[in-house]
């Protein structure tokens, strides 16, 4: 990138500046460690130069908004528009999460997101004996499109932009999503947002899956592909990293993981017989912030490079769209502790400054609260205020990609892309995802990582503050946590069983059947049935026992 | 009682596949000198209890990050009663807010592990567990 000569200059500066000051410095006072490493491992230099980077053509980095997209998706950022502020809320019966969602736009915030209960993500209705004891208690109860309708009840969804934390179940709540739009009257087509349906790394970390792989990934393409045709600004899928890195990845698995997963979605569409070019420009992604600073800016940079080279050389796209990564981030649920709770408020404002250098379009930051439970209104606006201090006050977002361009970052980028593009030749030479997750190499991968992380938090070689270093007895109380309101359960069941009492028993049965019929056709779109399946109060848990009739369950090999 | 190694049952109970914890407990165990099986995800309580009674085991390790411990502990410990198995020692685990801990262990809870326990204490408090259950 710099002209050979000054190259040259540089490295022989260096040279000479190693064997005298430094060596003299070094005689004098030892460095703290023999090496130093960023937390994926990856090896770091005492200080970079242009001699570093010299191999990188100015075509790797080029400018923000131009493949391959190294510094941003965009030509002007944060000066265009500032990142979404979207925290997560789900808790209750819609009408309680509907309060919560009302009080966080009160507050500033700008992009909606809903965390569901287990037993919605998991496709049981609310008075499924499974769901004993956890319905409404880390998410909204979502049973019937009525409780989507109190969910957003005198919400304008053409105007905000609504994201879903939905795997398994993804393609039934954006059928509900849908139906609510259509019967409020608002363009299908004017509708933003995503839900998360990023089922592959469910079988790798988050674990939350109903069907086996190839059924679960038909139902993908199924929204994918309707999407495409019928909601021009909508992100069907939300491919995600944030699960990986919290069930013990490193960031570059996290990022490597990722991209294999997004290959096995754009392998299974195009399948289908649509180009790449008519829904890769739809396809989002979720990445954490992790605590490393500097490998997780470099991270998001590689990421968008890695994709952009990904899309255009392996599938052929050819719109920039295609290529031009935008995604998500959540700072670091994992890194935040139980003792001295207040701490988590800087962790958290420190992964998302990293988050923000990286050039991210939407953000959530943790409560300070969530090592106790979901977090409380109080730990949730300082998270938002955290953001918007961020945006308001630093003057960060007036330069895009204000650490390119830095030696160390630069170098750190080309590192991390190259360790990446290693972890996804070994997964094409073990014959792709779904079979190096079959084979649970994934898990496997992370389980070790998380293992490996463990002893060295245990021997103090990770330093936690409060947890293994300065630490203090524990105070109790003082923190204002979220609490269960115990009667969620009977509240939601009671109001399941007023829906299913109003509806027309003979044409649920029939589009049931339907609905069977169409699962053993693997080419039929789904889509279309299950909207008027939510339509005529078909439940969320009658949808998915008629499926499990059909494709059966997943059951997966725990390695330890 | 046998005198071979200690043998422990790890479950995941309810719906939630937080996984991360259950299986560095496991393999912390296993490295302590146990016999460790782990159950997966997803578990019923009526599935894990079933699977402690045909193990033998001498400690059920249940981990749970869901907010569901206040339904579903008391009834493990119910079904183990009912198995006539209460003398297997029933150990905690999970994101379990502090004023829970008593509760839990005034139902019958051997113990409850919270996060941030270095492994070599989840070790010890194991072997605790187990010793308290038949004095080995």
């Amino acid at each position: 990138m710099f002209d050979p000569e000054a190259i040259e200059r540089a490295a022989a500066r260096r040279r000479q500046w190693e064997a005298s000051e430094l060596r003299e410095f070094l005689a004098r006072q030892p460095e703290g460690r023999a090496e130093y490493r960023t937390a994926s491992g990856l090896p770091v230099k005492r200080v970079y130069g242009p001699e570093d980077i010299a191999a990188t053509p100015f075509e790797e980095i080029d400018l923000p908004g131009h493949y391959p997209f190294t510094r941003g998706p965009y030509p002007t950022m944060y000066r265009g528009r500032l990142w979404t502020m979207r925290q997560i809320a789900g808790f209750g019966t819609g009408h309680d999460t509907n309060r919560r969602f009302r009080y966080l736009i009160a507050q500033g915030q700008t992009g909606l997101s809903v965390d569901f209960d287990m037993p919605t993500l998991m496709g049981y209705d609310s008075d499924d004996p499974r769901a004993l004891g956890e319905v409404g208690r880390e998410g909204v109860a979502i049973d019937t499109i009525e409780d989507m309708e109190a969910l957003f009840e005198g919400i304008d969804l053409e105007r905000i932009s609504v994201s879903m934390t939905i795997n398994p179940t993804a393609w039934i709540l954006l059928a509900m999503y849908v139906a609510l739009a259509e019967a409020r009257g608002y363009d299908a087509h004017r509708l933003s947002g995503t839900t998360q349906a990023d089922i592959l790394k469910e079988y790798v970390a988050q674990k939350e899956w109903i069907f086996p792989i190839r059924s679960s990934l038909r139902l993908v393409r199924d929204m994918i592909v309707f999407s495409a045709e019928r909601m021009a600004r909508y992100n069907p899928i939300n491919i995600s990293g944030y699960h990986i890195s919290e069930a013990g990845a490193t960031s570059v698995q996290e990022v490597a993981f990722t991209m294999a997963n997004a290959i096995a979605y754009i392998e299974e569409v195009t399948a289908a017989g649509v180009p790449v070019d008519a829904f890769a420009p739809r396809l989002a992604f979720y990445f954490v912030a992790q605590a490393d600073f500097f490998e997780e800016v470099a991270k998001f940079r590689a990421a968008r490079r890695i994709w952009a080279k990904l899309v255009k050389e392996r599938f052929g796209a050819t719109r920039p769209e295609s290529m031009r990564l935008r995604f998500h981030c959540q700072t670091a649920a994992a890194t935040l502790t139980k003792a001295q709770p207040l701490t988590n408020i800087v962790r958290t404002a420190l992964q998302a400054l990293s988050a923000v250098l990286g050039g991210a379009q939407s953000l959530h930051t943790n409560g300070l609260d969530e090592a106790y439970a979901i977090p409380s209104e109080q730990a949730m606006k300082i998270a938002l205020r955290t953001q918007q201090i961020i945006a308001e006050e630093t003057r960060v977002p007036n330069v895009a990609d204000p650490l390119g361009g830095s030696y160390y970052v630069e170098a750190l980028t080309n590192q991390f892309e190259a360790a990446v593009f290693e972890i996804l030749g070994k997964v094409d030479a073990m014959g792709g995802t779904v079979k190096a997750i079959e084979e649970g190499y994934f898990q496997r991968e992370i389980a070790e990582s998380a293992y490996d992380f463990a002893r060295r938090k245990a021997s103090g070689e990770e330093t936690v503050i409060g947890v293994n270093k300065y630490v203090e007895p524990s105070e109790p109380g003082g923190l204002e946590i979220h609490r269960v309101d115990q009667d969620v359960e009977a509240r939601q069941i009671e109001r399941l069983r007023s829906v299913l009492a109003r509806r027309d028993v003979e044409r649920v049965a029939a589009l049931l059947d339907r609905l069977e019929r169409e699962a053993q056709e693997p080419s039929v779109n789904l889509m279309p049935v299950t909207i008027e399946l939510v339509r005529a109060r078909a439940s969320l848990g009658e949808i998915v026992a008629r499926l499990r009739r059909v494709w059966g369950t997943y059951v997966e090999r725990p390695v330890f | 009682m046998t005198d071979g190694p200690l043998r422990v049952l790890i479950a995941k109970v309810g719906l939630d596949g937080h996984d991360r914890g259950a299986k560095i407990v496991a393999r912390c165990l296993r490295d302590g000198g146990m016999d460790v099986i782990y159950t997966g995800l997803h578990r019923t309580p009526e599935e894990v209890v079933a699977a402690a009674v045909q193990e033998d085991v001498d400690v059920l390790g249940v981990s749970l990050l869901s907010g569901a411990h206040m339904t579903l502990i008391p009834r493990m410990l119910q079904l183990l009663r009912e198995a006539d198995v209460e003398d297997i020692a029933l150990v905690v685990g999970g994101v379990i807010p502090d004023e829970d801990v008593p509760a839990l262990k005034a139902m019958g809870a051997r113990d409850v592990v919270l996060q941030d326990t270095p492994p070599e204490e989840v070790v010890r408090r194991v072997r605790e567990a187990a010793a308290a259950r038949s004095g080995r």
